[in-house]
């Protein structure tokens, strides 16, 4: 067993964790932080999504002795006492979640996106978060919803949310 | 107040996006356990020997079971009978929960070790030894049904399920076909899809010891159904004494709609070790055994008059069914699939034959659209190779052959030649549209300057009407459901008039929670948050029959406006007295009744209250607002549509790059817009996942080739545009908010539009059929192997 020591959403943990434990194991069943999703085993899928020191990781990937000192940001850690995350606001603007499953590892991810690029292009959104699939919403509302994000945190002009042809 | 047609924000999001949404591999059990199920690796084999000593002693198993221990109990049913030709009826096969004997497909249960953790249950898996006897499988059913094929179950000859046909007499169909003046032929694979939702199923079952109650806990489309399949026809349990709960699911797309193995293993299982029991699907076990789509091999043939007008349809398809029986595995072919081949045309003469084939695969059953998008495909393919072959306009030859327009109120609804009876239809209008939104007449253009320029450029068309809400309930029991197919809903009004919602539909994405509380607040003209729904719980909702086949709000939405209708009614006795008014002269309009022609009112609390509260009250009347309804509509809904892609094909490569996609669809009224687009995006995403990337592939001894997402194409972000999204509204006239349906419309429309773009693309090369999935290396190959100098 190894003691392990490091953040979650700017809280201060240890835990005792076996060799082979994987962060997505340590955050659902040690941390009873649900969240975060595990829809695949081959990293495929990046419903497992979280960010590690800023850097959006599938945590199945990543063994939970490799996060001792580092910094892990869940789903539950985006919102704050002033409201939703941008992200989280503009998916529920755009209907960018259906089942909800895949959500809380697209808006890890594009958190890093936007971080890096605040103002992308459909197709930087799209290659962007080609690493994380979902099932539901043909990603169509997930691009509008991370342009929107972007826009309210560069505190520009919001997109329309109605729908374009109606 | 108005919500119907508001793209109302959904009320469930803030859960899911805060983390908290609650999927069944969420939830811990005190004392629960894991269970980890050991899968045969081979298709076919028989089982000589299991020997679990070794993982019995690793400390923290709990307890292991093979199939010899479940041998007694019986397997999971199915839930639609279609018979042979010949009136026998058509071959089931026992599913066992796990099997001691012969293994049928790769992934078929053969242990589950229970343990500690899921950790440990995983480590005794590696130490459980099973002997096999490899032997030969049937997994191709061209050769399946040959004489001398392996077998998948010993008392099945040639291992035909059933055989059935349907339509018009077959003579004079094939004398319509012998005079047509042309006939366009295509031979084909409708290839088998896997649906991944991406929450990997589970089941928790719990024995509660004290109370003899069992509770499950299941990622499922359909908890009532669930429940009453294992009750009665698995275990043997007492339905009274059985909850089943259907938490947050992460999408089901169909797979999550049947009973399957699992759910009634750790149930079972949970009595012999009196601890709660935890399976989670690893994602290659869901490849392994959720229910697979479509797998069609097709012959279809349509003929035409001079004047382009079609005179006769003909099909012949093997159905696989996998190894076993699923829930509805044989509905889908037959009653969802040749009914549906009259398409929106007048196609005066239809006939649809059908041989469903067990193979040693994982079974086959409803994938969102189920039957529709096979026919769609079969239909709309048929239609562009026709106009290619006859060089006329593929929208030209479809406004010649649509069935007229007709609204069911004042035209009746239009007879098929497959047993259907279509509520409404207008289908000019949405193939005009699409036209209109796509930029027909200046394509064409392009297209032409693009060819010069050497660039392969191509448009796909595709018109689809589909059939949803699949009812009533004596109609489905004729054509051989076990099950109705009607809907319950509960309106509680609580004395302050707030307004507690139970349906027995079921939300695993569609958005019930707000679309729903839409009509409830409307319609009694109160705020939304004064509206909550309950759904998926077998202890707080009387009776469901789930969400699929576009059902929950053309027949789970008519059941919670018929209980509506109630309260409204007796509320109106209760104002009436207040108001000490005749009831016929009190009216209920936004959330108040009114004695007509005057400012007398009593709002929908204080109605509410004194229900509740009955001091001053009409003699004779029960206290109470709270009404049970339920629904079983008089026909199906028909959602039609046209749908148009665009493709340019990279020709140093073959990629296909998908440049638009306008869909036009009218699904009847519309509650919620922005819900309802969303199922159309979602629903296209998947079709034209079949056409370009998806497919299962088996290899000659049953080993699923794909079966992980390192290996099966999912469509991702960076391989589709924005979707441009229309739609004309039909209302259909037999149910009370005229709705019809979105969840499967752009599912079955996408796949053939996108791949006869593709071979309008490919068409210079005089390249006509190719199979799905359209991938580069099957495009380049075809490429390669034309004659023409493109």
């Amino acid at each position: 067993m190894h003691e392990i020591k490091f953040k979650v959403n700017g809280e201060e943990k240890t835990a005792s964790v076996e060799s082979r434990l994987l962060l997505v194991h340590l955050i659902r069943e040690n941390l009873s932080m649900t969240g975060t999703h595990i829809g695949c085993d081959t990293s495929s899928c990046g419903a497992c999504t979280v960010l590690i020191d800023g850097k959006s990781a599938k945590s199945c990937t990543i063994l939970a002795v490799q996060i001792n000192g580092k910094d892990i940001t869940t789903v539950e850690g985006l919102a704050t006492a002033e409201g939703l995350h941008p992200l989280q606001e503009g998916f529920k603007e755009n209907h960018a979640l259906q089942c909800g499953f895949c959500t809380p590892g697209v808006m890890l991810r594009a958190v890093e996106l936007l971080e890096k690029n605040p103002n992308p292009t459909e197709e930087e959104i799209r290659w962007g978060i080609s690493g994380n699939l979902c099932r539901c919403t043909g990603y169509n509302n997930i691009v509008k919803a991370i342009q929107y994000a972007g826009a309210k945190m560069r505190g520009a002009e919001l997109p329309s949310t109605e729908p374009e042809f109606v | 107040m108005t919500f119907i047609g508001k793209s109302v924000k959904r009320v469930e999001d803030k859960r899911f996006l805060t983390g908290k949404g609650r999927y069944t591999d969420d939830i811990k059990l005190p004392g629960m356990t894991h269970a980890v199920i050991i899968r045969s690796p081979h298709a076919h084999a028989r089982i000589l020997n299991v020997n679990t000593s070794k993982a019995e002693a690793l400390p923290g198993v709990v307890k292991i079971f093979t199939g010899k221990d479940v041998a007694e109990l019986n397997g999971v049913p199915c839930g639609w009978q279609v018979d042979f030709k010949n009136g026998d009826t058509m071959k089931e096969p026992p599913h066992k929960l796990m099997v001691a004997d012969k293994t049928r497909h790769v992934g078929d249960a053969v242990a589950m070790i229970i343990a500690e953790t899921y950790a440990i249950a995983k480590d005794a898996a590696d130490m459980v030894v099973v002997d096999y006897d490899e032997m030969k499988a049937a997994i191709n059913m061209r050769e399946a049904i040959k004489p001398g094929a392996p077998l998948v179950h010993d008392d099945v000859p040639n291992n035909i399920c059933f055989d059935w046909e349907l339509g018009s007499d077959k003579a004079e169909v094939d004398a319509a076909m012998a005079a047509s003046h042309h006939v366009t032929t295509l031979e084909f694979i409708n290839q088998r899809v896997i649906p991944n939702a991406i929450e990997p199923r589970s089941a928790i079952g719990h024995y509660d010891t004290a109370n003899d109650r069992y509770t499950l806990y299941t990622s499922s489309q359909n908890p009532h159904l669930i429940r009453l399949l294992l009750c009665a026809f698995v275990l043997g349990l007492p339905e009274h004494r059985v909850r089943v709960v259907s938490p947050d699911v992460g999408g089901g797309f169909g797979s999550k709609i049947f009973h399957y193995t699992e759910e009634a293993l750790v149930v079972w299982a949970s009595n012999q070790i009196k601890r709660p029991i935890k399976w989670t699907a690893e994602r290659r076990e869901s490849f392994m055994t959720d229910a697979h789509g479509r797998d069609h091999v097709t012959k279809a043939e349509m003929g035409f008059d001079a004047d382009g007008k079609m005179t006769a349809l003909r099909v012949k398809t093997l159905a696989n069914m996998g190894a076993y029986l699923s829930t509805f595995a044989p509905c889908v072919p037959t009653w969802l699939h040749g009914t549906l081949l009259q398409g929106l045309y007048t196609t005066p003469k239809v006939h649809v034959d059908v041989t469903a084939v067990f193979t040693h695969t994982t079974a086959v059953d409803a994938y969102r659209g189920a039957g529709r998008p096979e026919a769609t495909y079969l239909l709309e393919r048929l239609i562009d190779t026709a106009a290619l072959e006859m060089k006329m306009d593929p929208a030209e030859l479809r406004y010649k052959n649509f069935i007229p327009a007709f609204d069911g109120v004042k035209q009746e609804g239009y007879t098929t030649q497959v047993a259907l009876q279509y509520d409404s239809g207008n289908y000019e209008p949405v193939l005009k549209r699409a036209l209109e939104m796509v930029g027909y007449a200046d394509f064409r253009k392009e297209q032409e300057q693009a060819r010069k320029d050497g660039r392969l450029l191509g448009i796909g068309f595709s018109t689809y009407v589909e059939a949803c809400g699949i009812a009533p309930s004596a109609v489905v029991g004729a054509l051989g459901a076990r099950a109705g197919l009607f809907e319950s809903a509960h309106v509680r009004v609580q004395p302050t008039g707030k307004v507690s919602v139970y349906t027995g539909a079921h939300s695993h994405g569609q958005g019930h929670e707000t679309t729903f509380a839409q009509i409830v607040a409307d319609k009694f003209g109160i705020p939304l948050e004064d509206v909550i729904l309950e759904h998926g719980d077998s202890d707080s909702v009387a009776f469901g029959m789930g969400t699929y086949g576009s059902r929950s709000l053309a027949v789970g939405g008519s059941a919670i406006v018929k209980s509506i209708e109630k309260v409204i009614e007796k509320g109106t006795k209760i104002a009436a007295h207040l108001l000490e008014a005749a009831e016929t002269d009190i009216e209920f309009a936004e959330g108040k009744w009114t004695v007509k022609g005057s400012d007398k009112s009593v709002g929908f609390g204080d109605v509410s209250l004194t229900a509740y509260v009955p001091h001053n009250y009409p003699e004779g009347l029960e206290p109470g607002l709270d009404f049970s309804s339920f629904y079983d509509p008089a026909n199906f809904t028909y959602p039609f549509g046209a749908h148009i892609a665009v493709v340019e094909i990279d020709k140093e490569t073959g990629k296909v790059d998908l440049k638009r996609f306008v869909a036009v669809d009218d699904v009847g009224n519309v509650i919620n817009p922005m819900i309802v687009d969303g199922q159309i995006h979602g629903g296209v995403a998947q079709g034209i996942g079949q056409a370009l990337f998806e497919g299962a592939i088996y290899d000659e001894d049953g080993q699923l080739v794909n079966g992980t997402y390192m290996d099966y194409t999912m469509p991702r972000a960076d391989d589709l545009p924005m979707f441009e999204v229309d739609r004309t509204v039909t209302p259909c006239p037999h149910n009370p908010l005229g709705v019809k349906g979105a969840g499967e419309a752009g599912c079955i429309g996408s796949t053939p539009a996108v791949a006869n773009a593709v071979m309008d693309a490919l068409s210079p090369y005089g390249i006509f059929d190719l199979e799905m999935p359209l991938t580069p290396e099957r495009v380049w190959t075809a490429m390669q192997n034309s004659d023409a100098v493109v």
